[in-house]
């Protein structure tokens, strides 16, 4: 009946525009699964027990993964280390105890301006600062991820800190505690969700990362315990896929470490979402 | 007694609170000045002009030039194409998901754009080296396919996430009284979506721009995968090298103290400087689309 009423030019429009939607959704996600279904086709097959097992050695022919996963990890260990404490620590001072709206407003924006700085530059500085102090090694890497995670562990840390309630705070006051006390059992215990969140969107990021990585981390394929390792050169997955595929051209290679990466980042991912729905139910209750 | 001691535990941590509240602004302090000092070197050398308008990059020759001006040109082409085809594919998703899909619908392909979003770039840089490249070889008959327009496509799918979700967000913000008028005045959803939905949500959307805009920009390891890293005057089917990839591919064999190794610190703080604009851009247009 309405659909009668309205005019031909009308109904182009409504048509044309329709039209665009479709093709847009069905391109963005036709891309992802493309992405997923190619990367995952074309790096597993070559995804071995030993492949990922062994450290890589050209004189047995052997090429292992090994270290870079070693490596992976450690460099997330270690920017958590750091990045938790700084980026909830900055969280809490802007929710409890700034009162200058001035204060507020620039670390605000700073925290805007660094999560929009490349990680290349972030490379650049990272090399001029951390490098010059412990030689390139992944705690040099870690270190310029600190700085490059900062804005988003206290962002999340921020909007959690924002949901415990006010009640719980003017409670505990009542009950004579101190401020620090307040925050140390009332208010962080309430934000762990956000804490969490942080970490796992940091995780991702870290995972991903290799521009900022390439000159403070370094590129070695050497196997080291934590704390050797962490003193020593290496390279994280991302950027052992980028010298497999760029400087040697060995794609199988850096296929088969692309779809472990995807496949991490779909945990990641999956992880993420369980644990923002799992938080939500709770607090409802 | 006790009281003066938890007086001076309190005043300690609030002391250690601020101190790490003032670390975002310690870090961009230091990123700046230490971009700065070792930027304006190198520039004082070639001189300001020669440096940003000169037309040829020779690093390495006999008689080295450092113009950048291909660098910029190619950073603001490709990132230019990159809005062309990003901006549009992604707005129109957002539209979709802000305003039409079904629930379920719109919780997995939420996911899935997630998922685009967290796939690191040399990912996308490697299936654009042996899917896209190719292709564009064979497509258009030219003799390489990495090229200045696989770089575009590239970064016109990376910045999809940013733009669809700021996008969406700005979208569901527009109050629904706004739609149900237009509604019961006889406009159609899709009218209604188009005509009252976006110009209520211009701001936000300007600001998934922008975002899109900065993520282009700085990208640089898909590009230097894709783009052939040659230091041409930008051309859709050329080898070109931007800003960034300009910094990664010369930075691992430069030599200390060298006016190459200066220059590239130069070339980082042109991008600093293009990144500072955007971000005053992101920001006027995020706080604008706050107050409504």
């Amino acid at each position: 009946m309405e659909q009668n009423s309205i005019s031909a030019k009308r109904k182009a429009y409504i048509v044309l525009m329709r039209s665009f939607i479709a093709v847009s959704v069905a391109l963005t996600c036709g891309l992802t699964l493309f992405l997923i279904g190619y990367v995952l086709i074309s790096g597993l097959p070559h995804v071995t027990w030993s492949f990922l097992t062994t450290t890589p050695s050209i004189l047995n022919g052997r090429i292992g993964i090994l270290p870079d996963i070693m490596n992976t990890i450690y460099i997330i260990l270690a920017t958590l280390l750091f990045v938790l404490p700084l980026g909830v620590g900055a969280a809490v001072y802007l929710t409890e105890y700034a009162t200058n709206k001035r204060v507020v407003a620039a670390i605000e924006y700073a925290a805007e301006t660094l999560s929009g700085i490349p990680s290349i530059i972030y490379g650049l500085v990272g090399m001029l600062l951390f490098t010059g102090i412990f030689g390139t090694s992944l705690i040099a890497g870690a270190f310029t991820l600190v700085i490059m995670n900062l804005p988003t562990v206290m962002r999340t840390a921020q909007e959690s800190l924002k949901t415990v309630p006010q009640s719980y705070r003017e409670g505990a006051f009542g009950l004579g505690a101190g401020k620090w006390r307040v925050i140390r059992t009332v208010v962080l215990p309430g934000c762990i969700d956000g804490i969490i969140t942080g970490c796992i969107l940091s995780v991702g990021r870290i995972l991903g990362e290799s521009a900022a990585l390439l000159f403070t981390a370094g590129a070695a394929h050497k196997l080291f315990g934590l704390f050797d390792g962490l003193m020593n050169q290496g390279a994280t997955l991302t950027v052992a896929l980028y010298f497999y595929a760029k400087e040697s051209g060995e794609f199988d290679i850096a296929f088969a470490i692309a779809a472990i990466l995807m496949l991490l980042t779909l945990m990641i991912n999956l992880s993420a979402l369980f644990i923002g729905r799992y938080f939500k139910k709770r607090r409802a209750l | 007694m006790m009281g003066c001691r938890k007086q001076a535990v309190e005043t300690v941590v609030h002391g250690i609170f601020l101190l790490l509240g003032l670390i975002t602004v310690g870090c961009v302090l230091l990123i700046t000045a230490y971009l700065v000092v070792s930027g304006i070197p190198a520039i004082r050398e070639i001189g300001l002009v020669a440096f940003l308008l000169g037309d040829t990059w020779a690093s390495t020759a006999a008689e080295p030039s450092f113009g950048i001006l291909p660098f910029i040109l190619t950073s603001v082409y490709g990132t230019a194409g990159a809005i062309f085809f990003g901006v549009p594919i992604g707005f129109m998703t957002a539209v979709y998901l802000a305003k039409m899909a079904p629930p379920k619908i719109k919780t997995v392909v939420e996911a899935a754009v997630s998922l685009l979003a967290g796939i690191p770039s040399v990912v996308y840089g490697l299936v654009g080296m042996l899917v896209l490249v190719p292709g564009i070889r064979v497509l258009f008959h030219v003799p390489d396919g990495a090229s200045l327009l696989a770089a575009i496509i590239v970064l016109a799918i990376m910045i999809l996430p940013s733009i669809i979700k700021v996008s969406v967000t700005a979208l569901e913000a527009v109050p629904p009284e706004y739609e149900d008028a237009s509604l019961a005045l006889g406009a159609t959803p899709i009218e209604t979506y188009f005509k009252v939905s976006v110009p209520a949500a211009k701001s936000g959307i300007a600001a998934a721009v922008v975002l899109g805009v900065g993520r282009a920009i700085g990208e640089a390891m898909a590009v230097i995968m894709v783009s052939g890293n040659v230091a041409n005057m930008p051309s859709l089917f050329q080898s070109v090298r931007f800003l960034t990839t300009a910094v990664a591919s010369e930075m691992s064999y430069a030599s200390p103290e060298s006016l190459q190794r200066q220059a590239l610190f130069s070339i980082a703080l042109v991008l600093y400087l293009f990144i500072l604009l955007i971000n005053a851009a992101l920001n006027f247009f995020l706080k604008r689309s706050k107050e409504g």
